[in-house]
């Protein structure tokens, strides 16, 4: 060869791979399989909580034939009248009473079955849960056997000790003391069984270290307890005290909102006015009237909880 | 240049029989089709078997698939369908709609005029009540039927009334065709002196003032008895007057005889207490008494039905409720639809299903009330005589809030506006004036 001749010498052609398609790529991403498994899910809550909720919205602001915008005329309306009024007092009541006697009734419950042994933790637990495992409908209606005015073992039993009877579900107070009873009776295992938990999970170690620095039973409750199961606390009420906003079977089947409209919760007065009264735009601005008001409860707790979970870093 | 292609006598043929095929459903449903329906689920089980066999007759007979089913009204299921079905524009062709809902859905009803003026000619004149609650904008919205209609007035007992109150029911109220002097007597005094005489022996009238539909029937019939109206037809508010005031007083004086649950009644309370011998007297069907039939013998033999209620001030105003049949307005096979429910209003087809449910059914028709079922029904034999409403009893037709406007009657009718009013003296120690002025803010919202 001769000087300053420059050889190529041809390199093997390379491996180049294949471009894959956008989609497949697209299809790749481990977000997107996560994505395309809860779609499901995210179509039921779309199709059966939003869909709803954005078509309660705008039948609120209808006419009662539903072919006319009349904007805030039917919150107007209601706040006029004074049984909504009622309502919206009785709604609170309910709940906040209710939710209250819940949390401290299932607080102490859940401190008695921590102390029990774990062997024998199991079959008081399971009988505790009852209440809240059997269908509320189904329990509420006996119940209602327990008050009814002709058949009450509550009155035979009254009147077997020379007590007269009560009016359980026919006087306003009585009966709005027989639907927090109920919901008491049914909600507390729930609670119950979130504070047990929540019990496990508190370190040991911080009971012996309260107790060498001489802390009572209710200094550790005060002081190691109540601080650890705080965000438990929080949750709880907040899920309860929407859920109990929004009750409808034991109102419906013990007292149907009376005697004088003095039971009636906003779930059971929207289906009044809107199915049985055929005003079904009103009924959906009362139902809708919960919204503003747990919003902000939520609001308030959720900012509690946020703030805490900052602290703890 | 292109050339259609000819036209075959097949062709021809065939657009021919599909251009007339909407001729044929102008009377009758010759042509096949599907329709369905959905009617009340009668509380006897054989008045849903005759239902069952009637409309699978017409079915065969004009070659249409009928898919037949029967809805509860327990816990609101029917009211619940027809809303749903309102609101998506599906489902059946025909439901059955309990007293208001003709009124609360008229707009997505199909105009059924025609249907019941046939009915109208053969059967005679409806009366006014199946009117108001069955008319739209000047036009029919469902036929009134028989299945389910029903009187709420009195079922008291023969023996505790004679023994302890000194009136025969059956010499009162006979089961035969006359008008006696003893029914004149019937009046809201008598009725007051009775009740006191009731509750002294233990077995107080037992009617309520609670929120569900016996309580404010009741209740709507006693007011309307005194003269009470709450809101007039064009829509203005009348309760505030000396009438109101009149009946709030009596009712202080009622009320007490009533036993002390009475807020807390369901439409189930005063049926338990008449079944286990607890009442003299009730307002009801005989749904009772058929149960006491079956459970306490001695206590159904001693039942009395008659629904002339007491006579008032201003008249006897008997609590009807009505059930009707309506035709959607996005069924697709309106003309068999209707064809359907005048088949099934034929007299002798309602007469076979008003005998076999006790005489619970009313016909809307006054030509109807000759069946033999109200003749025969016993123990005891005649009871149910009185129980529908007959020329001599002198009586009207009623239902709570009328004749106020349908969009608000329904809303006095839902809420117990009635009932809350005359509870609000009664046990809320309120004066008349007070309760007054509660019932009219309330109006006030409901008008407004």
């Amino acid at each position: 060869m001769a000087e300053g001749t420059i050889s190529i010498t041809a390199l093997p052609a390379a491996r180049i791979p294949a471009r894959r398609s956008p989609m497949r790529r697209w299809l790749g991403h481990r977000s997107t399989m996560g994505f395309l498994m809860a779609l499901p899910l995210i179509a039921v809550v779309g199709g059966l909580v939003v869909y709803p909720g954005i078509y309660a919205i705008a039948l609120s602001l209808m006419d009662r034939r539903m072919t006319h915008f009349v904007g805030l005329h039917n919150f107007a309306r209601l706040l006029e009248r004074n049984t909504f009024q009622l309502v919206i007092f009785q709604s609170c009541l309910f709940a906040i009473t209710a939710v209250v006697l819940k949390a401290i009734i299932g607080f102490a419950l859940a401190h008695l079955m921590h102390n029990i042994p774990t062997r024998k933790q199991r079959a008081f637990r399971g009988f505790l849960l009852i209440p809240w495992v059997i269908p509320l409908a189904l329990s509420t209606l006996v119940w209602w056997w327990l008050f009814d005015p002709s058949y009450s073992a509550f009155n035979w039993a009254l009147n077997k000790i020379g007590l007269a009877s009560v009016p359980w579900l026919g006087q306003p107070w009585w009966a709005r003391f027989c639907m927090i009873w109920v919901n008491t009776w049914f909600g507390t295992p729930f609670f119950m069984i979130m504070y047990l938990a929540a019990l496990k999970s508190v370190p040991e170690q911080l009971y012996e270290a309260a107790a060498i620095d001489g802390a009572s039973a209710i200094q550790k409750l005060y002081l190691v307890t109540l601080p650890m199961l705080r965000n438990v606390i929080s949750i709880t009420v907040l899920f309860s005290l929407i859920v109990t906003f929004a009750n409808f079977d034991i109102v419906r089947i013990l007292t149907n909102g009376g005697p004088l409209n003095t039971t009636h919760m906003f779930a059971t007065y929207a289906f009044q006015i809107g199915i049985q009264s055929g005003d079904i735009p009103l009924g959906a601005a009362v139902s809708l009237f919960m919204l503003p008001i747990l919003a902000i409860a939520s609001y308030f707790i959720l900012r509690g909880i946020t703030q805490r979970s900052k602290d703890a870093y | 240049m292109t050339r259609s292609a000819p036209l075959s006598r097949r062709t021809a043929l065939k657009l021919a029989g599909a251009a007339t095929l909407p001729l044929v459903h102008i009377r009758t449903a010759g042509a096949a089709g599907k329709l369905a329906v959905g009617f009340w689920d009668h509380w006897v089980p054989q008045g849903n078997e005759v239902m069952r066999s009637q409309v699978k007759a017409w079915a065969d007979k004009n070659k249409v698939d009928v898919s037949l089913d029967f809805i509860a009204s327990s816990g609101n299921k029917l009211l619940v369908t027809i809303a749903a079905e309102e609101q998506a524009a599906t489902g059946h062709d025909i439901l059955q709609f309990p007293t208001w809902e003709v009124q609360n859905h008229s707009g997505k009803l199909e105009p059924i005029d025609d249907v019941v003026g046939r009915l109208e000619a053969k059967y005679g004149k409806l009366d006014p009540y199946f009117e108001y609650l069955g008319k739209a904008d000047g036009h029919w919205r469902a036929v009134p039927t028989s299945s389910g209609t029903q009187y709420k007035g009195p079922a008291a007992r023969i023996d505790l009334f004679k023994q302890h109150c000194g009136i025969d029911l059956q010499a009162m109220y006979p089961a035969k065709p006359v008008h006696t002097p003893e029914s004149d007597n019937w009046t809201y005094d008598t009725f007051l002196k009775a009740a006191e005489q009731c509750a002294k022996i233990g077995k107080p009238f037992g009617i309520g003032l609670g929120t569900t539909t016996d309580s404010v029937d009741t209740a709507g019939s006693i007011c309307a008895a005194f003269g009470v109206q709450f809101v007039d037809a064009k829509g203005k508010i009348t309760v505030n007057s000396d009438n109101t005031r009149h009946l709030l007083e009596y009712m202080k004086k009622l009320v007490p005889f009533l036993p002390k649950n009475v807020y807390s009644f369901d439409d189930a309370t005063d049926n338990r207490m008449l079944i286990a011998d607890q009442s003299a007297l009730i307002y009801n069907p005989p749904s009772a008494w058929a149960v006491a039939v079956r459970d306490a013998p001695k206590v159904a033999e001693q039942c009395w039905h008659f629904s002339p209620t007491p006579l008032g001030p201003a008249g006897r105003f008997v609590p009807m409720l009505v059930f009707a049949w309506g035709v959607w307005s996005f069924s697709r096979n309106k003309s068999a639809a209707k064809d359907l429910l005048e088949f099934l209003m034929q007299r002798e087809n309602v007469q076979a299903r008003c005998s076999v449910v006790y005489g619970f059914d009313i016909p809307p028709f006054d030509s109807m009330l000759d069946f033999d079922i109200w003749n025969t029904a016993g123990p005891p034999v005649g009871t149910v005589y009185n129980y529908p409403l007959r020329p001599f009893h002198q009586a009207t037709r009623w239902i709570t809030a009328m004749p106020a406007p349908p969009q608000i009657a329904v809303q006095i009718y839902n809420q117990a506006l009635p009932c809350n009013m005359i509870a609000k003296v009664t046990q809320g120690g309120q004066t008349p004036d007070q309760a007054i002025a509660w019932a009219t803010s309330e109006l006030e919202s409901y008008v407004g």
